[in-house]
């Protein structure tokens, strides 16, 4: 579903991200982890097509078409759509307005929002006087009106208190699996995700398929998600940049073998 | 005392205002006092009724408490249909009340600049409005000021009075016929607000690009009365420069001032909101949110805390869309008494790409998420209005060309 080939890019004149490769398949739930500062959002923000992030050289496929120069909306519009980290705040604009417009009219916004804990936040400017969690769910609602075939969540955990994060882990799960854990279910039903995760608390909820490490602005490893949330926990991530360092052509053999 | 007032306004007669541009007098004919009446706003042609809807005045008069129509220089129409308000006009009512004659020209000086000057020698009629003690009225009273004649140049003098415990909302719609090739609006507006009553005022500034608008209004508040005045000019305009101001004369008083504009290329609009809080207590909230399309805006605003324990807050926000257009916003915050919380924020620029991005993420085009943030912005100004007013406003800001030039 998603190629990313050779990306290099700079936000205000410093290059972030180095060449970097990777893909999302359709039907897989793919992580990325990676401490702060290692380039996860920018490559998100990237992705998305966000002005401000600029793309030097390589290219974003999304089903073989050539997105790289195409703005936000026409990206949105392909199936991507995306949870921020920090959105903006947009005075003046109630909540279920955008909501409405993300579902195309189509969408019950008072039944998903009772799901989310949101029937309150409706009426509200959005994002304006949000919590960390209530901007993670607010986020969420308005990619469950606007149902694209790609997540790119960012840190879909981080600022939740446990309480919500239970309510919202199960709410992405939907989004992304639909009723059925099957993988073979999931797979048919063309949805994927890119899923930013520091802590890799999200995996509690969420089923996922491959992992990637991002370090320095580069991809690091790649692999079994759990597995490398494992050995992250277990040595940190400078273990994970020294291995990278020794053995530079494992990712690159990686990437390739996934086609 | 009448006269020494005279000699100070004919010494007034070419005293500049303040602000705004000098229009000179001299080029207007004076508008028609001599129009004839009508029996109904229905009577009306078809395009003024919709002249008159595009202002938030419903030409049936349903739901409204009271109906006045101000054509040229002649009062057309006058009826109440409400209990508890009494509505006439002005010439009438200081013949009705003999008291009347120690309001007017109370609360505005006659010779405050050449406007006030003029208008208080053409002894200019208005609207004259009473909420009577401890009414209720329960149904907004309409007024309409409407410019007609090709070459016009109008007076107006209307006083307001909203007697002790009254509550009441009059609806100002300003507006100009088809075919107006020039035009001058002197507005001069005097409310008094009595101990405890609560006033809201909405006045809609739907002019043209032939007209210069010098309203001069001020308004007197007495302890625990609550005034709320909402103004809106989102249509193209010459030129238009207005201060209004209240004195909150009387502890624990509440007044909030919210104004929307939209300056068009050609239009400049000087618009300031003042208020002065002379009694503890006092709370006031003066909000404005102004866009240019390609015209000039200046969005004034003034606090003058003059006694201790009052809490005020002044917002100037202004969005420019136009490469042409010019935004200049002055708050004044003054204190004269060191217990006061008086506080400003004021921001003037372009509409923040991440907010258009964030929107066009969620499906948007470019344009038609730059037409929501103008929208939202706007509408945070609005909010204060009256729910029977803003499908109208909503139309016509959907209506309202806000693309980026």
């Amino acid at each position: 579903m998603l190629e990313i080939e050779n990306l290099t890019v700079e936000v205000a004149g410093k290059e972030i991200l180095h060449n970097v490769s990777l893909s999302v398949k359709s039907g897989y739930t793919t992580v990325l982890f990676g401490p702060n500062g290692s380039g996860k959002s920018t490559l998100l923000m990237t992705i998305m097509g966000f002005s401000g992030y600029k793309v030097r050289s390589g290219r974003i496929l999304l089903n073989g078409e050539d997105i790289t120069h195409l703005p936000v909306n026409e990206r949105a519009k392909r199936g991507i759509g995306m949870m921020m980290q920090r959105p903006p705040n947009i005075t003046g604009v109630r909540l279920k307005d955008l909501v409405r417009i993300a579902g195309k009219g189509k969408v019950d916004i008072a039944k998903i929002a009772e799901e989310l804990d949101m029937t309150n936040f409706l009426e509200r400017d959005v994002n304006v006087g949000f919590s960390g969690g209530e901007i993670k769910r607010s986020e969420i609602l308005q990619l469950t009106a606007q149902n694209p075939c790609l997540l790119l969540l960012d840190e879909p955990e981080s600022g939740v208190d446990m309480v919500s994060i239970e309510k919202l882990g199960a709410k992405v799960r939907e989004l992304l699996q639909g009723p059925s854990h099957c993988a073979g279910w999931r797979e048919r039903s063309g949805k994927a995700a890119l899923i930013i995760t520091h802590t890799g608390q999200i995996l509690d909820y969420v089923e996922a398929d491959r992992g990637y490490v991002m370090c320095n602005g580069t991809v690091a490893c790649s692999g079994n998600p759990r597995e490398l949330l494992a050995e992250i926990r277990k040595m940190g991530y400078q273990e994970c940049i020294r291995c990278k360092l020794n053995q530079p052509n494992l990712v690159v053999e990686n990437v390739a073998s996934e086609g | 005392m009448a006269s020494d007032e005279e000699r100070r306004a004919r010494e007034a007669l070419r005293k500049a205002a303040r602000f705004g541009d000098d229009i000179d007098l001299e080029a207007y004919s004076e508008g028609s006092r001599e129009l004839a009446p009508v029996g109904s706003l229905e009577e009306l042609p078809e395009d003024t009724k919709t002249t008159l809807l595009d202002t938030g005045i419903v030409p049936s008069g349903k739901g409204r408490a009271g109906n006045f129509l101000l054509m040229d220089n002649s009062v057309v129409h006058s009826a109440v249909m409400g209990e508890g308000v009494e509505l006439m006009p002005l010439s009438q009512a200081l013949k009705v009340h003999d008291w009347l004659k120690d309001y007017v020209w109370k609360a505005v000086r006659p010779d405050t600049d050449k406007y006030t000057a003029e208008t208080y020698l053409e002894n200019a009629d208005g609207y004259f409005i009473r909420a009577l003690p401890g009414a209720k009225v329960r149904m907004p009273v309409q007024t309409c000021l409407l410019l007609k004649d090709r070459n016009t140049k109008q007076y107006v003098h209307n006083v307001l009075i909203a007697e002790e415990g009254s509550e009441l909302e009059v609806v100002t719609g300003c507006t100009t016929s088809k075919g107006v090739e020039k035009g001058l609006h002197l507005g001069i507006s005097e409310f008094f607000l009595r101990k405890g009553s609560k006033l809201t005022f909405t006045m809609i500034h739907n002019w043209s690009e032939v007209i210069g608008v010098r309203p001069r209004t001020d308004v007197v508040m007495d302890e625990g009365a609550t005034y709320v005045n909402n103004y809106v000019a989102l249509k193209p305009v010459r030129s238009i420069q207005t201060y209004p101001t209240a004195h909150m004369n009387g502890p624990d008083g509440v007044c909030r001032f919210n104004s929307v504009a939209v300056a068009h290329p050609g239009s400049v609009l000087d618009l300031g909101s003042r208020a002065i809080l002379n009694a503890p207590g006092c709370r006031a909230e003066l909000i404005s949110r102004t866009i240019t399309t390609g015209g000039t805006v200046i969005a004034r605003g003034q606090l003058v805390g003059n006694s201790a324990g009052i809490k005020a807050h002044l917002e100037c926000k202004g969005l420019i869309l136009s490469e042409k257009g010019v935004q200049i916003a002055i708050p004044e915050l003054e204190a004269r008494v060191p217990d006061v919380e008086m506080t400003h924020e004021a921001a003037v620029g372009k509409i923040a790409q991440d907010q258009v991005e964030y929107l066009m993420s969620r499906g948007l085009s470019e344009e038609d998420a730059v037409g929501m943030i103008v929208r939202g912005f706007l509408d945070v100004g609005i909010r204060g209005i009256p729910e029977h007013l803003k499908a109208e406003i909503d139309r016509t800001l959907q209506e309202t060309d806000v693309r980026r030039g």
